[in-house]
């Protein structure tokens, strides 16, 4: 890994590029483009992190287990995100008869018994999240 | 039974260079064992922030609003300041390992101490933000304040500013505590092209912190500058 | 039996006085210093079990309070969990033994070695405090917003204990990982490694991919208790929920930590005691990476209950079956080991056997939980409760025992008596399934775990498991006695008692300093037993 020693220009190169995308990411930040601003903006941060990653921390000259370690570290980051998103993406799709939208819920088949409640209150299997109708 | 044999004695080999561990047989096995040892070591610092930044995305689908309106709240420019100081100091790192990898001793320690000064430049920055924050009452925690019906979910975005930073700010002392003490080795020539290990992972740590913060400023400081949420 | 003298300077008494041990950078020294602090963390656990155990032979709460039983089982949870289950295997058995397997004088980095050590003994220091100034009564699983909010239990230092500790379990997974990578000896290529090796190769990805996530959640956990930093606290209109998933992303994985090097002992001391190659020794190789790999996917399976989505959960679900196939791959292939070998009936081979069955049933049973259906009924009851018994104590801690016995004599160069050890041995199995067999009907029953009085109806099963858990306390007895009387007066073991194969047994017991005189050259594969070999009494 120490065997290679990139030449100047390559990393005034480097910090040029990297400074082009931060300006374009400030820029096009205050242009409406709706719901793509989040993934455009996440999109040139990684090209920015890739360009630290292949040059400045010069994997792109390092071994095989160097990038397979790197390309590890964000697998398993977006199996992070992408499991726990699944769920929160997926909340509300289905909603059991009482109005829960819970996974684990039982749920009767016709009409509920009729139960003397006080007060008014929906009887119902629970809606555990308190996060609010999105 | 696995056929043994002897191989020869072990380095009694006179001309093993000084940093040269006795576990290791060759200088150049212990070097690689070291970089391996850093990029695993940064891999667990990728999964550490990602536990924040699992948070920040779950409550950025719940709460676009609250996110749009705390990120309107933390100065661009002052972020964008730190963004290009912290990419100068990761180029100013590149070169001092650049310059330790061909022997230019003296070079080494310049671009060094160019790069904690870059980091001290960031930190300075950072406290000035915190303190306006502090003043602002947007600290959260019981003397949190904050105006309009979103105010609790803003808290939960402050909650993740402060503590991504935090955690950001907090790798950047550590680096900056190591790149000290690589000054000094570079200052008292203890490097050399043969071996300046700690220089190049050093460059690997402080990369990653710039790498951090790279993601943080679009997530934090670049949510809804086009207004089009709020 | 021969008796062999012991070698003159061995890594025990090279030198003397405990600065040399505190100071020591020498992994097998390490490895007992790991063995000492996982042996008294053991016994605490023990003790608080030996509180909930007698609580629950009676169904009204009469033996402590709610809230002291609820502080009873976290803290058995937590010391069993953090600071016995996940590093005893890795870090007294691998740390001994892996630099001696592969050919090497050490790990890669001895300094990031001892520094680990001082930092799991720091984090038990915290976690003994909280507990010796009133404990924590969260369960181990700290959950929000009971553990950040309403808790008046010592949830901060107990949380910066695990914290703590949980870097000891990170720098474990590098120094091994990079040892594994860079310090084996010339000739060893990846698929001449013991299992052992393997096996702790992929406890070291999975101790590097999911500790810090635990870390940075307790951290979330603890700026939310002392900062009230909403992150979890639903008045903030915070997820709860969220807590868990980021907790199980790496209590899930954790299990696998657990496991992962018992099964590589497994491994090892089946080939030796039924003379014959471990059948299948590639996909028993790849069996560890898929299973450290794939025990990333599962966690939510924690959470069916919880309120997360049905599709989730059903993805959960479907993963949950699909992690438990490696590790049938293992037990298929541990069989097929068998079938022909000549089988010696040693200590470490009842252990392995003990392993095989119960660790079967552990795994079995985790499938009716992954179900989603039979979840439903079966969560938060004694099913559970006796499902990951079944495989931290049937699988882990008899895996752990069988690799103690199977290297106790490179260890300390002392063997143990057999009668004593099978005794042992044959008590702690009759214990364990006494303990809880019974649970798995209690919680078919519906009786739920965590509660510290019951309905009536439940009482025999408990008595039944509290009696076989006082059995599996004079076992545990009888082994820490046997073990340290060998000490005195075992006798002198010599380099191979089992005539074993492996790298580690072609030195010296105990092994000198830097393991080997000359660094070994290896060009054949692991396990080579000569199949006609008859084992000698």
């Amino acid at each position: 890994m120490s065997g290679h020693v990139s030449p100047k220009t390559t990393y005034y190169a480097i910090f040029g590029a990297l400074m082009v995308l931060t300006a374009i990411t400030v820029t096009i930040a205050f242009i409406n483009l709706g719901p793509l601003n989040f993934p455009v903006a996440l999109g040139i941060a990684i090209l920015k992190a890739t360009l630290v990653i292949l040059f400045f921390m010069h994997v792109k000259h390092s071994s095989q287990l160097t990038k397979l370690i790197c390309g590890t570290a964000f697998f398993f980051l977006f199996v992070l995100f992408g499991l726990t998103l699944s769920d929160y993406l997926s909340r509300g799709w289905f909603v059991a008869p009482g109005g829960t939208a819970a996974a684990g819920t039982r749920v009767t088949i016709g009409p509920p018994a009729p139960v003397a409640e006080p007060a008014g209150q929906t009887q119902t299997t629970t809606e555990p999240q308190t996060a609010p109708a999105r | 039974m696995p056929d043994i044999v002897a191989s020869h004695a072990d380095p009694g080999d006179h001309a093993h260079h000084p940093a040269l561990q006795h576990h290791f047989q060759t200088l150049e096995q212990q070097q690689e064992a070291s970089t391996l040892g850093m990029w695993i070591f940064l891999v667990t610092e990728v999964m550490f922030f990602g536990g924040l930044l699992m948070a920040y995305l779950v409550y950025r689908v719940w709460y676009p609003l609250a996110w749009s309106e705390g990120s309107l709240e933390l100065d661009i420019r002052l972020g964008a300041f730190n963004t290009v100081v912290l990419i100068g100091s990761s180029l100013t790192m590149a070169l001092a390992v650049r310059s330790a990898q061909t022997g230019a001793q003296k070079a080494t320690v310049r671009w060094l101490l160019l790069t904690m000064a870059l980091g001290l430049t960031f930190l300075v920055v950072k406290f000035f933000e915190y303190r306006e924050k502090y003043l602002l009452h947007h600290i959260p925690g019981p003397n949190f304040q904050f105006e309009g019906p979103e105010a609790p979910h803003v808290q939960i975005f402050l909650s993740l500013y402060f503590g991504l930073t935090g955690l950001h700010a907090l790798h950047m002392i550590v680096g900056f505590s190591i790149l000290a003490v690589i000054t000094w080795m570079a200052h008292r020539r203890r490097f050399s092209p043969e071996w300046h290990t700690p220089v190049e992972l050093s460059g690997l740590y402080w990369h990653f912190v710039d790498i951090v913060w790279i993601f943080l400023f679009p997530l934090l400081y670049l949510v809804d500058r086009a207004h089009h949420l709020s | 039996m021969t008796t062999t003298v012991l070698p003159r300077v061995n890594y025990l008494n090279v030198r003397h006085g405990v600065a040399s041990w505190l100071l020591t950078k020498d992994h097998k020294r390490i490895g007992i210093m790991y063995l000492v602090v996982v042996t008294i963390a053991f016994f605490l656990g023990g003790l608080f079990a030996t509180g909930v155990r007698i609580e629950l032979t009676t169904p009204q709460g009469d033996f402590v309070s709610a809230d002291t039983y609820n502080r009873l089982f976290t803290m058995h949870g937590v010391f069993m969990v953090f600071f016995v289950l996940v590093p005893v295997v890795p870090a007294v058995l691998g740390n001994f033994v892996l630099p001696l397997m592969i050919g090497a004088k050490d790990v890669a980095f001895p300094r990031l070695n001892l520094l680990s050590w001082y930092v799991f003994v720091f984090g038990f220091i915290f976690t003994i405090t909280a507990m010796v100034t009133g404990g924590v009564d969260t369960g181990w699983t700290f959950y929000t917003p009971y553990s950040s909010s309403a808790s008046n239990s010592n949830v901060m230092l107990t949380g910066i204990g695990v914290f703590i500790t949980g870097f000891s379990s990170i720098l474990t997974g590098l120094n091994f990982m990079v040892t594994i990578h860079r310090m084996r000896a010339p000739g060893l290529t990846w698929f001449r490694l013991p299992l052992f090796v393997w096996a702790l190769y992929a406890t070291a990805l999975v101790m590097i991919l999911a500790t810090p996530i635990i870390a940075i959640t307790i951290g979330m956990m603890a700026l939310e208790r002392a900062l009230g930093f909403g992150i979890f606290d639903p008045r903030l209109g915070g997820d709860p929920v969220l807590f868990q998933h980021l907790f199980w992303f790496y209590s899930h994985p954790a299990v696998y930590i657990m496991i992962l090097p018992p099964m590589g002992v497994i491994s090892e001391v089946i080939a030796c005691f039924s003379r014959k190659n471990v059948f299948g020794y590639s996909f028993v190789a790849f069996s560890s990476l898929a299973i450290a790999v794939f025990g990333f996917l599962v966690w939510a399976h924690h959470l069916f209950v919880a309120g997360i989505s049905p599709y989730s959960a059903m993805v959960f679900s479907f993963l949950s079956f699909a992690v438990a196939i490696p590790s049938a791959v293992k037990v298929f292939n541990w069989t097929a080991t068998l079938y022909q070998g000549a089988i010696w009936w040693r200590a470490p081979m009842l252990w392995v056997f003990g392993f095989i069955g119960l660790f079967l049933i552990g795994g079995l049973t985790g499938l009716f939980l992954a179900s989603l259906g039979l979840d439903v009924h079966l969560h938060d009851t004694y099913f559970v409760v006796a499902h990951f018994h079944y495989i931290m104590v049937g699988g882990a801690v008899m895996g752990f025992f069988a690799g103690l016995h199977y290297w106790w004599p490179k260890m300390t160069g002392r063997m143990y008596p057999n009668w004593a050890a099978t005794t042992a041995a044959l008590l702690v199995f009759f214990g364990f399934n006494l303990t809880f067999f019974p649970q798995f009907i209690l919680g078919y029953l519906g009786m739920p775990r965590r509660y510290h009085a019951y309905s009536e109806e439940f009482q025999v099963l408990n008595v039944l498991s509290s009696a076989g858990a006082s059995i599996l306390a004079v076992g545990y007895t009888l082994i820490a006695s046997y073990l340290v009387f060998s000490l005195f007066r075992g006798q002198a073991a010599g380099a191979n008692p089992w005539r074993a194969t492996g790298l580690e047994w072609k030195t010296e017991s105990p092994p000198i300093p830097d393991n080997f005189t000359e660094t070994p050259i290896v060009n054949e594969g692991a396990y080579k037993y000569s199949e006609r070999e008859i084992e000698v009494a």
